[in-house]
This record gives C-alpha cells, sequence and structure tokens, in this order.
C-alpha cells in the first residue's frame, strides 16, 4: 500500500482488494479473513506474554451485557451517541402479521420491537466492575483482570479503523490511587516498547473521550487537564490524525464510587485501564508492512510468530 | 455607581448559588463553601458541572463560548460569576 497517498478510503478499497476484509452492506461491520484473524490471534499471545507477570484474573464477556448495568455506570450520560440497545419482537400473532405487513411496504417496523435486557457492551470493562463488587470488599493489594471482548459503538465510517463491532482486549486494575496510576504507567512504557518491537511508528499522547454534545467539550477539557486519558497513536488510515491502537486510562474514584467498590477499611477503590483496539493494531501492520504477511519485516515477523 | 454594581453581583451569585442548591447529584451543601471555594474538591463530578453549566445558561439565557468550557471556569462560584458577567456585559 503506497503509505504516501493513503486515505481512509483507499484504505478500505485495498482491504477489500486483498481480501483481508470482506464488504456486509454496513460501514463499520466486516468479514475477516482467515489471515487477520491470525494477525490478531498472535498479537492477542504477544500481549498475554507480556501480561503474564502480573498474573491477572481472565474473564471473558460476551459482547452483550446488562442493560440495567450500561445505565448505571453512567454511559448514557456521557456517550448516548454511541450506546446500542438490542430490541425484539414480543407480541402476538397479529402483531406478527402487522409486523410483516409494515416490513413489506417498506414502512418503519422497528416500532413493534421492544427494548430488552441487554445493550451491546461499548468496551470491555463495562460488566466488570458490578461483578467485582458483588464479590465483597477488595482486598488491601487490589485486584487485576483481563478482559477481552467484541464492543459495539454506534459511529458508521467508511475508515476501517473506526469499526461499529471491534475486539478489545483490557487489563483493569483496581486498587489504591497509587497502585492504579503505577498499573497505568507500566503499561505506557510496555504498550509503547510492543509496538515498536512491531516495526510500527508511534507515539503516545494525552487524549480525551469523544463524550457528547457541549457538555462533553467540558467533560473532554477536564480529562485532558487531569491527565486521565492517554492514547498510544499510529498512523492507519491518515498521517495527520493517527489512530488510537491503545489506550491507558485512569477512571479517579468513577466506577468505585458507581458500584460501591471498597477496600475492607471502607475507603472506596480507584480503577485505571489499558485497552488494546486489537483490529486496530492488525490494521496498522497490515497498513505499514503490507498485505502479505510472509513480506512482513522480520523483526515483526519473529516478534509475532517465532516467540 | 460602585455600590449598584456590587449589588448587581451579589444578586448574580444568590443566583448561582441556588442553581446548585437545587442539583441533588451534589455530594455538599452550597451553603457551607465560601464563593472562592473549590468545587472539585468539594466534590463536584465532571458531570454534575456540565449540568450545573447547562442550568446557568438556562438561568442567564446565555451560551458559553467553547473557550469558556473549561474545568477553571466552573473551579468556584467566583469564577463561574467572572464568566457569567463577562458573557453579559459582551451581550448588553
Amino acid at each position: 500500500m503506497d503509505t504516501a497517498t493513503i486515505t481512509a478510503k483507499s484504505l478500505l478499497d485495498s482491504l477489500f482488494d486483498n481480501d483481508i476484509l470482506f464488504e456486509t452492506g454496513v460501514d463499520g461491520l466486516y468479514g475477516r479473513s482467515g489471515v487477520f484473524e491470525e494477525v490478531i490471534e498472535r498479537f492477542q499471545r504477544l500481549v498475554t506474554r507480556l501480561g503474564a507477570p502480573d498474573k491477572a484474573t481472565a474473564i471473558h464477556f460476551p459482547p452483550g451485557m446488562s442493560r440495567a448495568t450500561l445505565e448505571k455506570s453512567g454511559y448514557m450520560k456521557s456517550f448516548p451517541q454511541l450506546a446500542g440497545c438490542v430490541h425484539s419482537f414480543s407480541g402476538n400473532e397479529r402483531d406478527h402479521a402487522k409486523l410483516l405487513g409494515m416490513m413489506a411496504a417498506g414502512e418503519d417496523w422497528t416500532e413493534l420491537q421492544q427494548a430488552t435486557e441487554v445493550a451491546l457492551t461499548p468496551a470491555a470493562c463495562y460488566p466488570l466492575y458490578p461483578t467485582v463488587a458483588a464479590r465483597g470488599p477488595v482486598p488491601d493489594e487490589g485486584l487485576l483482570f483481563e478482559l477481552s471482548s467484541y464492543c459495539f459503538r454506534h459511529e458508521p465510517s467508511q475508515d476501517p479503523a473506526r469499526m461499529q463491532l471491534f475486539r478489545m482486549r483490557e487489563f483493569v486494575r483496581i486498587g489504591t490511587s497509587d497502585q492504579v496510576r503505577a498499573f497505568r504507567e507500566s503499561w505506557l512504557e510496555r504498550g509503547k516498547a510492543m509496538i515498536e518491537s512491531l516495526g510500527l511508528p508511534c507515539e503516545v499522547d494525552v487524549a480525551n473521550d469523544p463524550f457528547f454534545g457541549r457538555g462533553g467539550k467540558m467533560m473532554a477539557n477536564n480529562q485532558r487537564d487531569q491527565g486521565l486519558k492517554f492514547e498510544l497513536l499510529i498512523p492507519v488510515s491518515s498521517v495527520e490524525k493517527p489512530t488510537a491502537c491503545l489506550s491507558f486510562n485512569y477512571h479517579q474514584d468513577h466506577f468505585g464510587q458507581t458500584w460501591g467498590l471498597k477496600f475492607a477499611d471502607g475507603s472506596l477503590c480507584h480503577s485505571a485501564c489499558v485497552g488494546f483496539g486489537l483490529e486496530r493494531v492488525a490494521l496498522a501492520l497490515f497498513r505499514h508492512h503490507g498485505p502479505d504477511v510472509a513480506a512482513w519485516p522480520a523483526a515483526a515477523r519473529a516478534v509475532l510468530w517465532e516467540a | 455607581m460602585r455600590l449598584v454594581k456590587l449589588e448587581a453581583r451579589r444578586k448574580m451569585i444568590d443566583r448561582i448559588r441556588s442553581l446548585f442548591a437545587r442539583n441533588d447529584a451534589l455530594p455538599f451543601d452550597i451553603e457551607k463553601l465560601s464563593d472562592q471555594d473549590n468545587l472539585y474538591d468539594a466534590g463536584m463530578t465532571s458531570f454534575a458541572s456540565v449540568q450545573i453549566m447547562l442550568a446557568i445558561e438556562e438561568e442567564f439565557d446565555t451560551e458559553f463560548p467553547e473557550r469558556m468550557l473549561t474545568r477553571r471556569t466552573f473551579a468556584s462560584v467566583a469564577n463561574i460569576a467572572e464568566a457569567v458577567s463577562q458573557l453579559t456585559e459582551q451581550s448588553n
């Protein structure tokens, strides 16, 4: 791929042309080739290897979560535009006939569906906090979890690095402010070294989440002023606006307060997470090293295939 | 003249304080804080500050420009009053 003139659309077309991604008719939802999945799998092993000394507890949640949990988490305050709730039909035979009639007439039949108790998981760690809170007080040394989930964000785009359904791998540290910030610091270093070992250009910068609306501008400014979010950026679909492939977030005691995560002495827990955008890292590798993984630089291949 | 201005300022601060008093998401009693006390230190979350921002816009029929949507603007009652007077003086 000609990296000098790449755009989001040309990158996407090139991924389709090389049978790395497959169209589905919806922007941001793509089929993945076997090779693409293999790259993700090997990158995941690399993450596992780097995180192994920390002995995290692994939990795999499905890509849907309790809607009540999403509501309580405050997600709708900050990101109503990204959330997705699952709706299903629960009517009788008459309603069914009406539904089919509306569908045949090209009318909006979705009003005959009702919200279920399931919402799509927007970030791998959202289902974790109530699960931890239900287990009682957090031990003095804190807790560390390793999570992986498909996540949904409603932001249709022809930028392949902005998918609507994508996988996020996360380590989540719950503990004192000092413990969780030390964890984040260690991953800022490990994450950068890891991406550099793959022969990818990157930089770490302070960042903010895409909070909704004008109030969101203030939330974003607050987040930046306090240095709560850092991102590791790699040029993927644009050189000027590199893509966040890893993010390092300090939540202060937000989730501690929301879910009553406390130590035995009653003091609130802080939390921090490091997230790996798995598709984004894979896209960065294909974008910089080319569509043929056998022809990737030996150093990057050694890290992914031989270790 | 000066007294009139001070009186207007006091009234504005009272209106701002009443917005805090009406918000149940705040963990503090605004009556117990001075105009200079840091509201974030008192437990105001980012989201609560957004609610306050929107309430102030409604109360004073104004709109904060993006450059003013910062942590600093909403850090104390005095800072908010300063921002509101800048906005209302501009529009007068």
